[in-house]
């Protein structure tokens, strides 16, 4: 099993999600997170106090797949989530150890 | 040349604002039983309720959303304890200090106690305003300069926002209230009324209200021995006026015009938040952790308020309903409107963009500004002073804080300090007949009616400046032995583990949003 985490800009969410439905993922996890990469921040002013915001809001999403899905989830998260400008984000393939269904106690691929 | 030489030689108590007056008796044979205006005391009412607006919610929202979400509880709960004090506080003992008579040599700086919790103060005692049998109910009057003395100790909170402990503020604000409001309420806007100017024998019991039995007496003769000579009649009254003045504000006859409160409120306030900026020292983190405001709607909402509310301040400030009010008002929307254009556009050139936060700033100092200018200026000079003034604070919070290196966390000082300095010079200027002023008015006549004073702009511009100065230098010195108090005895500041945790939830044991 593979555990895949993603950084994409907010308003591809749904594209990928529409993406990853498509192919078969049914499990989704999406937190609001902050960050950059090489994309420059911009610059705030508060009358007289200047804040230099280095950090751009982003959306996270963590998917727990088979292993054979995996490269087809991160094609899919790919290709959805591109716009060609800087600040489109990355895709972390990382091996996951087990996963464990809460109602059933379920283990493993059927878990997933 | 005689005259002129007279009528020169002493500034005949002018045109103020928010003046008492004193009205000794129920009746006499002056005025007929004199009766309250209702219209005027309809408005009054209004008026004040307005100003109570400002403060609360107000001014209260306006920091309230600037400071960050951790610190809003306790802003909130500055201003509303503040208010509260202030407003007991008040009818103990302040309404007596600041208008009344006071006794001996202290007397053209601080009122008695004849008046300590409204003793002789009843539904049917009667205040003045500024025109000649017209009167408003006392009780009125005790309101409406409450809400003055309560609103301006809140404005202080935004200079040591963040990080001073709610028993010291407290503590702070109660000395201050003593010894900077009080006298500076006393000294500017304290004075005999407008009858007591009236030197004619239908009046008598008001002159010997202002000048005691004998002098009455004599000056009515003096009077009478003029005849028809107009220099002599000039004569008589200019010296019947000094006498009439004698227990009057020191900063009132000096013939420093504050309409509303440019030095009473805005300087007073403002040069106290300085002092308290630099003595509780830098926020934690200033100029490396981010600071900015956490709710700017929450402030735009307080801004409104505000703006809405300074109707009341200003306009009630006439403390009557008729075109010098209807003036005032105009003035206010004009000075704030032409400061908050100005702030946007110094802003917009300065920093490729015009922010909402800039523009509330720049109404809040066009507000400040027009305070003491309202009821003298003219619509034109209003834009002028607001305008100006808007400039200048702009320039004042970018430039000051990182210069001289203090934490004026909500500018305080830029925007009320600066501001009020700037409004209360240029009152001086604009309120020139030839600048479209109302000009100066001699109440002294040996009639009902009043005249036009002369003005001189060098003359005038030294009786702002008095007024400016001394609100700096008292409110300065006040605030600097209250801080030092507070210092000693519960502290200033809250520890560092409390403040970044956060005051509300350190001082107050709670959260604004759960």
């Amino acid at each position: 099993m593979k555990y895949i985490i993603a950084i994409i800009k907010p308003f591809k969410l749904e594209e990928v999600r529409e993406a990853l439905s498509a192919i078969g993922v049914q499990g989704i996890t999406v937190t609001e997170v902050k960050g950059h990469g090489r994309q420059r921040g911009h610059t705030e002013f508060y009358r007289g106090a200047e804040y230099a915001v280095s950090f751009v809001p982003k959306v996270k999403i963590e998917v727990a797949v088979e292993s054979a899905l995996a490269a087809k989830v991160v094609e899919a998260i790919q290709t959805a989530g591109k716009t060609g400008q800087i600040g489109d984000g990355k895709v972390f393939v990382l091996p996951l150890e087990d996963a464990i269904r809460v109602r059933t106690g379920e283990t493993g691929a059927s878990a997933l | 040349m005689e005259r002129l030489e007279i009528t020169k030689r002493r500034i005949i108590p002018p045109l103020l604002g928010a003046g008492l007056g004193l009205l000794t008796m129920a009746s006499n044979a002056f005025a007929a039983a004199p009766v309250p205006n209702k219209g005027d005391t309809a408005w009054m009412l209004v008026a004040t309720a307005f100003v109570v607006m400002m403060t609360y919610p107000g001014l209260a929202l306006f920091y309230g959303g600037l400071v960050r979400s951790k610190n809003v509880l306790s802003i909130l709960m500055q201003v509303t304890t503040t208010f509260c004090m202030i407003a007991i506080l008040w009818v103990l003992f302040g309404y007596s200090v600041a208008f009344t008579n006071g006794s001996g040599a202290l007397a053209p700086f601080v009122g008695g106690f004849s008046k300590a919790f409204l003793a002789g103060v009843d539904p049917t005692t009667l205040a003045t305003t500024f025109s000649k049998e017209t009167y408003l109910p006392e009780y009125v009057y005790v309101i409406f300069q409450m809400t003055f003395a309560c609103i301006t100790p809140a404005l202080i909170i935004g200079a040591f926002a963040e990080r001073m402990k709610f028993s010291a503020v407290l503590i702070f604000m109660f000395i201050w209230f003593c010894f900077s409001y009080l006298p500076m309420a006393h000294m500017v806007w304290w004075w005999a009324g407008p009858d007591a100017y009236t030197l004619a024998q239908a009046n008598l019991d008001n002159i010997k209200a202002a000048v005691g039995d004998a002098s009455a007496t004599d000056f009515l003769a003096k009077l009478a021995a003029a005849g028809a000579d107009k220099a002599k009649i000039a004569e008589v009254l200019s010296s019947y006026s000094d006498a009439a003045g004698a227990m009057n504000g020191w900063l009132y006859n000096k013939g420093a015009l504050d309409f509303a409160g440019g030095t009473v409120v805005h300087i007073n306030a403002g040069v106290a938040g300085l002092v308290a900026a630099i003595m509780c020292g830098k926020r934690i983190g200033l100029n490396k952790e981010p600071m900015a405001p956490h709710n700017l709607v929450t402030t735009l909402i307080g801004t409104g308020l505000l703006f809405v509310g300074w109707f009341g301040f200003n306009a009630g400030s006439n403390l009557e309903a008729n075109g010098s009010a209807a003036l005032a008002f105009l003035n206010t929307i004009l000075g704030t409107c032409g400061a908050a254009l100005a702030w946007s556009a110094a802003e917009w050139v300065t920093r490729k963009h015009a922010s909402l936060l800039g523009a509330a700033s720049g109404a809040v100092a066009g507000l400040v500004a027009i305070t003491p200018a309202c009821g003298f200026v003219g619509p034109m000079g209003a834009i002028a002073v607001g305008a100006i003034a808007a400039v200048i604070c702009y320039t004042a919070v970018l430039k000051l804080k990182p210069l001289f290196g203090y934490d004026d966390a909500l500018d305080v000082f830029g925007v009320h300090g600066i501001g009020g300095m700037v409004g209360a010079i240029l009152t001086g200027v604009f309120v020139s007949p030839a600048l479209g002023g109302v000009g100066l008015v001699n109440y002294a006549a040996a009639d009902n009616t009043t005249s036009v004073a002369p003005y001189v702009m060098s003359a005038q511009l030294w009786s702002q400046s008095q007024a400016v100065l001394t609100a700096i230098i008292l409110s300065g010195v006040v605030s600097f032995i209250a801080l030092t108090i507070c210092k000693y005895t519960v502290g200033l500041r809250v520890d560092e583990q409390t403040e970044r945790e956060g005051l509300d939830i350190a001082e107050h044991g709670e959260r604004a949003f759960n």
